[in-house]
């Protein structure tokens, strides 16, 4: 992340592609866990990353058992680690599972305790029993574990939920998948979906690390691609690959936050604006056509914020200027021809239309979009101001301005006439699972309790407790 | 044209209205009448349309429009059937009208009449009985032609330009209906073609 400073106050995120912020060097990082207040993963050789609101991170402390590609999960009153070792080389290992009542190192309750291997691999069998994943299966409470990494399978034994433990450690695994490692099953809407990790590791901007996806309506499997391929015989839909300025994500794990927002961590073998670091990312995860699909954090821009249950756009209560200038009646621009042509009309800046504006608070509404100066909005991430899983918070500002949307104390909203500190004007901003946004002020200052931008008219906007299900909730960010 | 009103409740505690509570009635005190069943506000006295030389529905011109006196009592005034005011050296009358619909056509209100139906204005009031203080309500209206909403003397929505009638369109900010009656006004510019209104609360 580089910082610029502006002349008003903020520090602006001024990278077009941001990791999280602080201290997110990590490999293999588990899934993330929450744990009174804090969030927490580990990773390969007993890294720890902790973070207060999921978006500034810094190193934790490692368990009482380290090794590779923990990953944990979260029962009663209880939180499973479940850690791999080599014994002797490769593919000789086991899975070993330490418990603990709190994650916070700090708190009285803090001890792991050892709960035995649950899974392993003798050396010789077609399987490396390291990389474990968990899946505590919402739909009838049953625990699963999947590990492996390359040679030969990935496996799937059943655990029991009250003790972390395997139910029977003479049943014999199941094969789910094969050449591919880092694997983890979730639950989404009937379906289980084996996601794993394929291509090489740890060689830094050289890794060929992407995460692949299958399903199945069954916890055993088969798990297929949506071509018909068998993760059994190497199939897998492509999650997640390089972009941008990241190489090789890989690790998935999901951090389901309710209200339907759901993100996925990963690690990237090389971070380009990190010196091609190792580290921790979070970043939406959306659902298309009953396949996950790997979205991209918001890294702001100048949008037409669109309400996706009227279609009208979010816009200044000002009076409209048609672009080009007034019009008769029936009238084409100033410039318009009978035949069609004539010269272009530029964009309508704010300087042409806002003379007539108030000067000091505005209110906000919905209207019909018609790329007028008063519909289109800036987005811009603002440093060292706290931020949320996978991003920081955001200023919204009417473009070309520094008039900012503002939450007032009774939830309804106002463009307020200069940029303030006060965190009344930040914006957290989480992709909904459909692609959609849900943009929410910041709780603090004028607000006490978290609300949603909602369009509780066609044309009239104010703020709400979060629907889910509510297309008044939800946003389109396009392209003014 | 139609009309429609709707006072809406959400967020931050706001009570939730059951609409069956709220009562309208027409601006003669002798009658009263329900919501229907979404809560939409049936029964209004309407005035005969007022005409505009060259009405415009941008946000100045509706403002300057409705703001202009064009009689006494034109934003305090509770008309009853067939009261008369006189604009322009012509007398227009108040009529207590009532749809069956969700929203009151004033094209058809105007037509019947052997009115004008475009380049006019329209002012419409009805009274809401509650039968208690009612806060964080809000009024949603939607109109397809240019508007101003008044509740108890308060201005509370504008909605300009020409529009399609949209239920719950705009929404006010929250307001307070105090127990007994409480009035609710609208000024209503058609430039042209039909128009209608509908309402709730």
């Amino acid at each position: 992340m580089k910082l610029r400073f502006v002349p008003w106050t903020f520090l602006w995120v001024v990278s077009t592609a941001f990791a999280l912020d602080g201290q997110i060097g990590i490999h293999d990082p588990s899934t993330i866990i929450p744990c009174d207040g804090k969030y927490y993963t580990y990773g390969t050789g007993g890294s720890s990353l902790v973070s207060d609101d999921g978006w500034t991170w810094r190193r934790g402390t490692a368990p009482s058992r380290t090794g590779l590609a923990p990953d944990v999960v979260h029962i009663g009153d209880r939180y499973y680690m479940y850690v791999a070792r080599n014994v002797g080389g490769q593919p000789r290992a086991e899975v070993n599972m330490i418990w603990s009542k709190t994650l916070d190192p700090n708190s009285p309750n803090y001890k792991w305790e050892e709960g035995g291997i649950v899974a392993s691999s003798d050396g010789v069998e077609d399987c490396n029993a390291i990389d474990p994943g968990v899946l505590l299966d919402p739909s009838d409470g049953k625990l699963w574990l999947t590990y492996g990494s390359y040679f030969g399978y990935i496996r799937l034994v059943e655990l029991d939920p009250k003790t972390g433990q395997r139910v029977d450690p003479n049943e014999k695994p199941v094969d789910i998948a094969i050449n591919c490692e880092a694997s983890v099953l979730i639950y989404h809407d009937g379906w289980y979906y084996l996601l794993a990790t394929h291509g090489s590791c740890c060689r830094g901007a050289d890794s060929g690390y992407n995460i692949r996806v299958g399903r199945s309506q069954k916890v055993t499997g088969p798990f297929l691609d949506d071509e018909g391929g068998d993760m059994l015989q190497g199939g897998g839909k492509l999650f997640a690959g390089s972009s941008n300025r990241v190489v090789g994500p890989g690790h998935f794990g999901i951090l389901d936050l309710g209200d339907g927002v759901q993100k996925f961590s990963c690690h990237y073998e090389a971070d380009l604006d990190q010196g091609g670091s190792s580290v921790l990312d979070i970043r939406p995860l959306l659902w298309k056509d009953g396949w996950p699909v790997a979205g991209d954090n918001l890294t702001g821009g100048t949008f037409e914020i669109e309400s996706l249950r009227s279609g009208n756009a979010l816009e200044l209560a000002v009076q409209n200027v048609p672009v080009g200038g007034a019009r008769g009646p029936r009238g084409g621009g100033p410039q318009a021809s009978r035949r069609g042509g004539g010269a272009p009309i530029p964009n309508q800046e704010v300087g042409q239309v806002s003379q007539a504006w108030p000067k000091g608070n505005i209110d906000i509404r919905l209207g019909n979009y018609m790329v007028q100066a008063q519909q289109k909005w800036t987005i811009k991430p603002v440093a060292d101001v706290g931020g949320y899983p996978g991003s920081p918070y955001f200023k919204i500002t009417l473009a070309g301005t520094d008039r900012a949307l503002a939450a007032t104390e009774d939830g309804e909203l106002v463009a307020e006439p200069q940029l303030l500190p006060e965190a009344d004007q930040l914006w957290r901003i989480d992709q909904l699972t459909d692609g959609t946004y849900r943009i929410m002020p910041k709780v603090g200052g004028r607000l006490k309790q978290p609300l949603a931008l909602s369009a509780i008219g066609a044309s009239s906007v104010n703020l709400a407790s979060f629907q889910p299900e509510s297309k008044k909730m939800r946003w389109v960010l396009k392209s003014p | 044209m139609k009309l429609v009103i709707a006072v809406v409740a959400t967020g931050l505690g706001c009570p939730l209205i059951d609409f069956a509570q709220l009562s309208a009635k027409s601006a003669d005190p002798t009658k009263s009448y329900s919501p229907d069943a979404h809560g939409f506000i049936q029964n209004w006295t309407i005035l005969e349309p007022i005409h505009l030389a060259t009405p415009q529905l941008t946000e100045s011109a509706v403002q300057a429009a409705a703001k202009h006196e064009y009689f006494e009592g034109q934003l305090t005034s509770l008309p009853k059937d067939g009261e008369k005011v006189m604009v322009d050296g012509a007398d227009l009358m108040w009529h207590a009208v009532a749809t069956h619909d969700y929203n009151i056509n004033t094209y058809h209100f105007a037509h019947a009449l052997s009115k004008p139906t475009s380049n006019v204005l329209f002012w419409g009031v009805t009274i809401v009985n509650c039968p208690r203080e009612m806060k964080g309500v809000r009024l949603a209206i939607g109109c397809n032609a240019s508007s101003i909403w008044w509740v108890n003397g308060k201005e509370v929505i504008g909605n300009y330009g020409d529009r399609q009638t949209v239920i719950d369109d705009a929404v006010s900010k929250r307001l307070t209906l105090n127990k007994g009656n409480n009035v609710v006004r609208f000024a209503l510019v058609n430039a042209g073609g039909a128009t209608d209104y509908c309402r709730g609360f």
